[in-house]
């Protein structure tokens, strides 16, 4: 896959991905829709323009890590990786179903592509440090890049790994937050308030950008300049909006982690494709 | 009993092929991972070190002071130990991650299970302190279920090492497989009898005596007092095969049927659990393939408690005396 430099083929991708998440979602009759629409905008960024990746050689040494920590919005990896032909587009619809590589969580022996095994909540940022710890000591230029989520901030291994990054000084590792605000059981700040986040990870030493990561030129370029991250790692602080691109999802919780039904998918994928005659015509 | 009249050389059945020596001096299990370390350190880049704040207990201080850059202090944290420890293994490195067993796997079993077994990765999880004879530091510290929520990931190996020796010749074992693994020491300092002559190989359970009416099947530092109570019940007539079964995990199938079909009655020893550790994985082997008079010495379902190791291995009945007794109930 060649990298996509104009803003209007971006949107285009990010557009087709969100798409796709409807359709492999709607075919597999479980499995989460709100984060995955949320975070379409970081995930086109990544693999069509920021990421040093070759989709021919998923095990190509040089190739920036790309570890996702909440593991429960892997449709939108699975459908950025097909994409970006890691495997075939067609596979999407085998999701979650039997025998499939595409897991209802994504284990990396399964799929190309996969940097690690994700799902239980609050491992990927150390399994993530971990690795940029290794490139420092070997004097490696690639980065890392860590995706995670706002709810998965209850967890104590992930502050456990805040320390850790700090300490070291993994510059070479950029963390990008989905803050939607919901999780499961409701809002994050009524379940338990995380908030400051931008001052609580100042305050460990971190460095800290706050974008909408719902504004692919704002994603991009945040992206792009994270690369010349120096001295600190760096947490990038994504206000999303859940379910994002589908209007009757667009901040519900209740779609977490439920898929839409048929005629659901149906009304989903007609508001995305006028989103896409908008985009054509330069009027998105 | 009087345990300085023990010779391993004396004992009827006894496996010269083995290179099996007693030595007076004790010294514990641990230290053997320590030199180890420093031994494959120099020999493997690759080897690192990752420790939650028990640098000197879990013996890992040598390692620290010759590679410093190698070496990984995670502070009190264990889940972010072997999530480190996974991350280094996605990049090549061999991580060794040390804490408590009651810690390490005790806090980060689900880590340990998603990503490292689950995840495949090359990480090497290291227990120390685990038994009742961690002693006066009580409970809370004696790990005793380890072996048992090991045991059941899959990908994960589970060895034991019996005495100094055989720890440090375990760990250079342990970094040659590719894989995860998982190894437990005791605290105390316990007698060696195995030699730099006595071969070691994951999986492969050593025969260190053969008889022909009770086969006691052990684990660990208790190996030996296992060979002291065979010793004894060789004075009442009873005759014992001794089985070294380091590597609980996958266990020795083959080695343990082939002794125990030679024998009237199997006791299996460990200072942990007797609910699904190497007594579980024995009963769960003999059950299916030779049902067989069985009993497992062990933990009973409780926890410990605060004590001299010497008292709480006696109480718990680890000793070789007890032990001796116990077949002689039972057999």
């Amino acid at each position: 896959m060649k990298k996509l430099n104009k803003l209007k083929d971006l949107k285009l991708m990010a557009n087709t991905i969100r798409q796709d998440i409807i359709t492999s979602l709607a075919e597999a009759k479980s499995g989460h829709s709100a984060g995955p629409l949320g975070m379409v905008e970081v995930f086109t960024a990544l693999y069509f323009n920021v990421l040093k990746h070759n989709s021919k050689k998923p095990e190509w040494d040089q190739r920036d890590r790309v570890v996702l920590s909440n593991g429960h919005i892997c449709p939108v990896l699975y459908v950025a990786l097909a994409n970006a032909g890691y495997f075939p587009k067609k596979e999407l619809m085998t999701l979650r179903k039997l025998g499939t590589r595409l897991q209802g969580h994504p284990h990396r022996e399964a799929l190309p592509g996969l940097e690690t095994t994700s799902g239980p909540l609050g491992s990927g940022l150390s399994q993530a440090a971990g690795m940029a710890y290794a490139l420092k000591l070997d004097g490696k230029k690639n980065k890392v890049f860590c995706l995670t989520s706002d709810g998965e901030h209850d967890e104590g291994n992930l502050w456990e790994a805040v320390l850790f990054a700090a300490k070291h000084k993994l510059d070479n590792l950029v963390v990008v937050m989905d803050r939607n605000y919901i999780q499961i059981d409701g809002s994050t700040e009524d379940i338990m308030p995380l908030d400051p986040l931008d001052k609580k990870y100042l305050a460990f030493n971190w460095n800290v950008i706050t974008i909408n990561g719902n504004n692919l030129k704002q994603v991009i370029k945040t992206l792009q300049e994270s690369r010349k991250n120096q001295k600190k790692p760096l947490m990038i602080i994504a206000n999303t909006i859940p379910g994002k691109g589908v209007s009757f999802m667009e901040n519900d919780y209740t779609w977490h982690g439920k898929p839409p039904k048929p005629e659901e998918a149906v009304k989903a994928l007609k508001e995305l494709e006028n989103e896409k005659k908008r985009i054509l015509s330069g009027k998105a | 009993m009087k345990r300085k009249e023990f010779c391993l050389e004396k004992l009827k059945g006894f496996n010269k092929t083995l290179g099996l020596k007693c030595n007076s001096k004790k010294i514990p299990t641990r230290n053997g991972y320590g030199d180890a370390l420093v031994e494959l350190g120099k020999k493997n880049k690759n080897i690192m070190v990752l420790c939650a704040d028990l640098v000197e207990s879990t013996r890992v201080d040598q390692f620290q002071k010759k590679f410093p850059k190698r070496f990984v202090e995670i502070g009190v944290a264990e889940q972010n130990l072997v999530t480190v420890a996974s991350g280094l293994a996605a990049m090549g490195k061999i991580p060794f991650a040390s804490s408590y067993a009651m810690f390490c796997p005790g806090r980060c079993w689900e880590q340990i299970r998603t990503t490292i077994c689950y995840n495949n990765q090359n990480v090497k999880i290291i227990g120390a302190h685990a038994g009742v004879s961690v002693g006066p530091d009580g409970a809370t510290h004696q790990a005793l279920e380890d072996i048992a929520i090991m045991r059941t990931l899959p990908n994960m190996i589970v060895v034991v090492p019996a005495d100094y020796e055989q720890t440090k010749k375990a760990t250079i074992a342990l970094a040659k497989y590719k894989g995860p693994c998982y190894m437990r020491f005791a605290r105390e300092k316990t007698p060696q009898f195995t030699t730099k002559k006595t071969p070691f190989q994951i999986g492969k359970a050593q025969v260190l005596k053969n008889g022909g009416d009770v086969c006691i099947i052990a684990a660990g530092p208790v190996v030996y007092e296992c060979l002291v109570a065979a010793e004894n019940l060789q004075k009442k007539g009873i005759s014992a095969t001794v089985i070294n079964s380091h590597t609980i995990k996958p266990l020795d199938e083959k080695t343990i049927l082939t002794a125990v079909k030679k024998c009237k009655c199997v006791i299996t020893v460990e200072e942990a659990q007797i609910i699904g550790g190497l007594g579980g994985a024995v009963a769960e082997l003999l059950s299916e393939k030779c049902p067989i008079k069985l009993k497992r010495i062990g933990v009973k379902d409780h926890f410990g408690e605060s004590g001299s190791p010497e008292e709480l291995l006696k109480k718990f009945g680890f000793d070789a005396n007890s032990i001796y007794k116990e077949i002689l109930k039972f057999c």
